[in-house]
């Protein structure tokens, strides 16, 4: 968020007009985001009843949520997942920010941008559901391969595994982690890499001791707007992943959905995020000292 | 030209982009059942059967009211947000911001969950209109992302100028801030509705018994037979949001231009 300088004419009404401006949008993410939070928060320590939730404090669900071997599976898979997608979507993603960025003239960068998010605001649920056809059984790639004579029975380890998860999540997160990486880019002053070549470093050198320290903080926030949502998602496992492929937030919606069972799934979103939380806390505690005066 | 190698490397991840996409239109145009090469023939039947199915057009009907209704609530809480952080200091500042924007980051589904328990908690039937507080709530971070660039960008002389030559707050606001955040609202008013129109999960805990389009497309997905026709209603879909964004990145750009700032790209 920006940095306003307070103005010294209004005085004290400052605070309280921008308290009333901020009103609105701030009670409506109090009372619909912020207070269900906390009643799922509250739920995940009530116990379930057959047809209702009864009053009683336990730490029962998150006993269960923690070591019931295949919620603590699924837990962790999609921890593997989240994390392998981040990777691979921040690698891919850096080149493509940096020559944006460094290559581009800036009469085009904008183009380049909107045909780059594009893709990310059309019909997730669709091409979702084209990476089921392009990996599956009788798929594009399977029916391609077979036509040319490449291969002749189809592949069976690219559908309904966690690599077709981690591939179609890749492809779905890309533009979220060019953004940050693109806007750190453009934020450095092209005067410190002259610099370095005046001093006498390589190219390559250059780039890993200036570009890519001053690129952290938009990579640290490419991984972190990557990873928290990628391991909530509910699409892309229930129809690419299989039975071997479901992960936590497919468990949350049977909870919820099928068995009914809203504290039980209250206490698994609840340890979800609270694993999540804690991973990018790890994350930006690891890379502190690139963060430090950026803003 | 600088930077081939990257160059090559750009286009790739362009077309890997949008390779599943390009495959929308072969295959709604495709005369077979079956989603696999080799191609059959040339067909419109998909698209025809598009205009014979009652539960589809429903799902529009809702779809359409929901995201019209939702772009409206959502930039207008928007430009309050935009408007507060981009021109007051408050107590709690970054907090309550924070707070607001966490949608962007927070997986849906613990959302969805949440509103879900507490809508059914408090009695409220699921309908449309649970729906379009779902997804206010999801699309508020992004009208606020778009129309805080408008905002950011307005020269706070022109608004004391108005001041001194006795206009109110108000009518401040309505003849000289409005029109020149106009383009970014506009923009906000397309980017929200492409969004809302696009979101399955918020719709699918929270729509009760009525469906919305992402909600009937999923559950279309379950019938082998259906799906050429999703194929042909993917590629009006899809048509239809790039021709949205497009004139979304065209107003946000011109209402860059107008109050004078540098155009940084993107709309996050």
């Amino acid at each position: 968020m920006s940095q306003t300088t307070p103005s010294g004419r209004l005085g004290r009404s400052e605070a309280t007009n921008g308290l009333l401006m901020i009103a609105p949008p701030g009670g409506y993410a109090l009372l619909l985001l912020a207070a269900p939070l906390l009643t799922i928060f509250i739920y995940s320590f009530l116990t379930d009843g057959y047809l209702e939730i009864i009053h009683d404090f336990t730490f029962g669900n998150y006993i269960e949520a923690w070591t019931n071997p295949l919620y603590r599976l699924v837990m962790l898979r999609s921890l593997g997942v989240s994390f392998l997608v981040t990777l691979i979507t921040v690698l891919l993603a850096f080149p493509v920010a940096y020559f944006v960025s460094f290559h581009v003239p800036a009469s085009k960068k904008s183009l380049w941008l909107f045909m780059i998010t594009i893709p990310f605001w059309t019909s997730y649920l669709i091409r979702v559901f084209l990476w089921k056809v392009i990996l599956g059984y009788n798929g594009v790639v399977n029916s391609g391969l077979l036509g040319i004579g490449i291969i002749d029975e189809p592949l069976q380890w690219i559908n309904y595994n966690v690599g077709a998860v981690v591939i179609t999540l890749a492809h779905a997160y890309a533009p979220f982690a060019i953004l940050p990486i693109f806007v750190a880019l453009e934020k450095i002053d092209r005067s410190f890499l002259e610099a370095g070549r005046d001093l006498g470093e390589s190219p390559f050198m250059t780039f890993i001791r200036v570009t890519l320290p001053l690129a952290m903080p938009g990579v640290i926030s490419a991984v972190l707007i990557v990873f928290i949502p990628t391991i909530g998602d509910y699409v892309t496992p229930h129809l690419v992943g299989g039975p071997e492929g479901r992960m936590v937030a497919n468990l949350i919606q049977l909870q919820y959905l099928k068995l009914d069972n809203y504290p039980l799934g209250s206490a698994i979103a609840v340890s979800a995020m609270a694993i999540v939380s804690a991973a990018s806390l790890l994350f930006l505690f690891v890379n502190r000292r690139y963060l430090k005066g950026a803003k | 030209m600088q930077g081939g190698w990257f160059r090559g490397y750009a286009f790739l991840y362009l077309a890997f982009l949008y390779a599943p996409i390009v495959l929308l239109p072969i295959f709604a145009f495709n005369d077979a059942t079956v989603i696999a090469f080799p191609l059959s023939g040339f067909t419109t039947k998909w698209f025809a059967k598009l205009w014979v199915e009652p539960a589809l057009h429903d799902a529009l009907k809702n779809s359409l009211i929901i995201a019209l209704c939702t772009s409206v609530f959502a930039t207008a809480l928007g430009v309050f947000a935009a408007r507060a952080s981009t021109r007051y200091v408050f107590p709690a500042k970054a907090g309550i911001m924070g707070m607001i924007m966490l949608p962007l980051v927070l997986p849906e589904i613990i959302l969805a969950v949440a509103l879900l328990v507490v809508l059914l908690g408090l009695g409220v039937p699921l309908s449309i209109f649970t729906v379009i507080a779902g997804h206010v709530l999801v699309c508020t971070p992004f009208a606020i992302a778009i129309l805080s660039a408008s905002f950011q960008s307005l020269d706070k002389s022109l608004e004391e100028a108005a001041y001194d030559l006795g206009e109110t707050p108000l009518s401040t606001f309505r003849l000289i801030i409005l029109p020149l955040v106009m383009p970014g609202i506009i923009s906000s008013l397309l980017i929200t509705f492409t969004i809302s129109l696009d979101e399955f999960i918020m719709a699918f805990f929270l729509a009760g018994t009525e469906t919305t389009l992402p909600v009937y497309i999923f559950s279309q997905f379950r019938f082998p037979q259906a799906v050429p026709v999703i194929m042909a209603l993917g590629t009006i879909l899809v048509l239809l949001s790039i021709a949205l964004l497009t004139f979304a990145e065209y107003f946000r750009r011109r209402g860059i231009a107008r109050t004078g700032g540098k155009d940084t790209g993107g709309f996050l």
